[in-house]
């Protein structure tokens, strides 16, 4: 009996380490990922920008495949100047959307609205993209000339695709600033608006900038809408109304018949969008860590 | 609790401005021109939000619906009848596929992270910054590593698995993140009690924990199909772009790659549209699935 019973207990004993071991091996499963992707992003990436010379590769500003010549510079800054015109755009408008959810909104409409701007947050961008194609280009080049496929319409659609990124952790800033902060301000003789942007908003200030950060990220990563409605010149961005070619656009046109060193080159442009994406995750963590510690 | 008070304290508000009447309201605003500027603003910028939400939903039901015609939903793909339904059979497969793989895992990382790990732990720590930086990642990157590791370097080919296992890691810290939120709410009581009654640690988490959490797991688990089906840049170089339904060794496109590629080739935009049609017919039952899951787990 009393042997039946050990062996049972070892038994047990067994499957639960067995357990613990496949729950952790589970859990590194994300950090395997991340090593793998940097070692072959890196490992394909960095040969190739050797090859055609650090400098030349960054800060070069013709892309000629065919003859050999890969700078993307005009790619980097045109990745910026869409993601710039996109903050431009998305920011006030989501700061104020923010603003009326968590203060303005009627109660009988709030719950619709949410779900709208989760809505809004799980539309594809694949579907953002050919709304641009339709409609704002054509509106582009029938209101202001040009081909409609420009600087533009890529940071209109960006601004509004980086709207639900920005507007719900605003929204959740601004609803965890305490409730006496806005009515000490009233109780000052502060009207309601002065209370809300002048007292609440910088009191959420880490989280807002930490959902500005989080919409950037995502607008210069986005790939399928800015391809469709940028236009794609790899050149250096010469107007609004013109085309521009991002990095990320740059890797999926020409990704399809590449080969030998134009394929290392558009690889080596992820490890630079990549690099990019790193460094305002790092800038977002350390924000929300901020936003953390201040409450 | 927080949110709950902050919305009893909104509806306080809102029966205060109701109160005071409109008339009043405006005369202060008159008095101080910038408060009426901010509110006008914040009202504008709400309006603008919806309405572009709205015309952009409105727009594409309008413009695709009429062509959703039987022929676009026959089996086999030719230029004649730009058929869906190859890529939507293939979005089907990789979506189940890629949750049979991803979730166990993404739940498996959260049952260690919430039951096992000890506080301070620093593999704990790496794997959250791992996965942090995961979800961080946009999806072209994605699509270059499976291009590198899983066409390339395992020599699977551009194929619907190369595109599956791409996905898995993609919506891997997705399910992650939910799965550990929803483990953390389940409250200890109900360990210790099983505990108490003699169950073991596995026995607790399988029995007792997981059910409990199985809304918030679920809820993720929608939103990993959400963006499984939204994906594009991630796919087109991993599992390719052929109108086909392959093994799963063979190049098959979704419903989103093949979206882009009627639209690049613009030829076939009505079909485009159509398609866009079905891919957010997909998205409004996944949001009102979400929030169901959202409420359910508001009742706890």
């Amino acid at each position: 009996m009393s042997i039946k019973n050990t062996s049972k207990v070892s038994i047990d004993r067994i499957k639960e380490q067995g357990m613990k071991t496949v729950f952790m091996v589970a859990a590194c499963v994300s950090v395997l990922a991340v090593l793998l992707i940097c070692l072959f992003l890196f490992a394909s990436g960095i040969p190739a920008i050797g090859e055609i010379g650090p400098t030349k590769f960054l800060f070069g500003t013709t892309w000629k495949p065919s003859n050999n010549l890969y700078g993307i510079f005009s790619m980097i800054v045109a990745s910026i100047y869409v993601t710039g015109g996109a903050i431009l755009v998305g920011v006030p408008i989501a700061l104020f959307t923010s603003v009326f959810m968590a203060r303005y909104c009627p109660k009988k409409i709030y719950r619709p609205l949410k779900s709208g701007i989760e809505l809004m947050a799980g539309v594809p961008s694949i579907v953002y993209g050919f709304f641009g194609l339709v409609v704002m280009v054509p509106f582009i080049r029938n209101t202001f000339g040009g081909t409609g496929t420009s600087w533009l319409a890529a940071s209109l659609l960006l601004g509004i695709m980086i709207l639900p990124t920005i507007i719900g952790p605003t929204e959740s800033a601004l609803r965890s600033v305490p409730e006496s902060y806005y009515e000490g301000s009233l109780a000052l003789g502060a009207t309601k608006e002065r209370s809300i942007f002048c007292v609440m908003l910088p009191a959420a200030k880490s989280g807002i900038l930490a959902a500005v950060v989080l919409g950037i990220g995502r607008a210069i990563g986005e790939t399928m809408a800015v391809i469709m409605v940028a236009g794609n010149q790899a050149r250096m961005p010469q107007g609004i109304l013109k085309g521009l070619r991002t990095m990320t656009a740059n890797i999926v046109t020409e990704m399809g018949y590449a080969t030998g060193l134009h394929r290392e080159a558009l690889i080596a442009t992820g490890v630079v969008l990549f690099v990019f994406i790193l460094i305002i995750n790092l800038s977002l963590s350390l924000l929300n860590r901020r936003a953390e510690n201040a409450n | 609790m927080q949110t709950n008070a902050a919305v009893a304290n909104s509806e306080i508000q809102t029966k205060k401005r109701n109160s005071s009447s409109a008339g009043s309201q405006l005369k202060s605003y008159l008095r101080h021109p910038g408060s009426g500027i901010l509110a006008l603003l914040t009202g504008v910028a709400a309006v603008l939000t919806f309405a572009v939400l709205l015309f952009l939903v409105g727009y594409i039901l309008v413009k695709g619906i009429p062509y959703l015609t039987p022929s676009l939903f026959s089996l086999e793909y030719n230029s004649e009848n730009v058929s869906l339904m190859p890529s939507l059979i293939n979005t089907f497969i990789m979506t189940v596929m890629t949750l049979l793989i991803a979730a166990p895992i993404g739940i498996f990382a959260a049952i260690y992270l919430v039951e096992y790990a000890k506080k301070g732990n620093r593999l704990v720590k790496v794997i959250r910054i791992t996965a942090e930086t995961l979800s961080g990642i946009p999806s072209i990157v994605f699509g270059l590593f499976g291009m590198l590791f899983f066409v390339t370097a395992m020599n699977w080919g551009m194929s619907l698995m190369a595109g599956i296992f791409t996905l898995v890691i993609m919506v891997l810290p997705l399910i992650m993140r939910t799965s550990e939120e929803a483990l953390k709410a389940v409250p200890d009581s109900y360990r210790e009690a099983s505990f108490g009654l003699g169950a073991g640690k596995l026995r607790t988490i399988f029995t007792i924990v997981l059910p409990s959490a199985v809304p918030g797991i679920l809820a993720g688990i929608i939103l990993a199909i959400g963006r499984i089906i939204g994906e594009t840049a991630a796919l087109l170089y991993t599992s390719g772009t052929v109108a086909q339904i392959p093994d799963l060794m063979g190049s098959g496109r979704t419903l989103a790659l093949h979206m882009y590629v009627l639209s690049s080739e613009g030829l076939h935009m009505n079909q485009a549209s159509a398609t866009a049609v079905v891919i957010l017919v997909f998205v409004l039952i996944i949001n009102w699935l979400s929030g169901k899951a959202a409420k359910r787990i508001a009742k706890g």
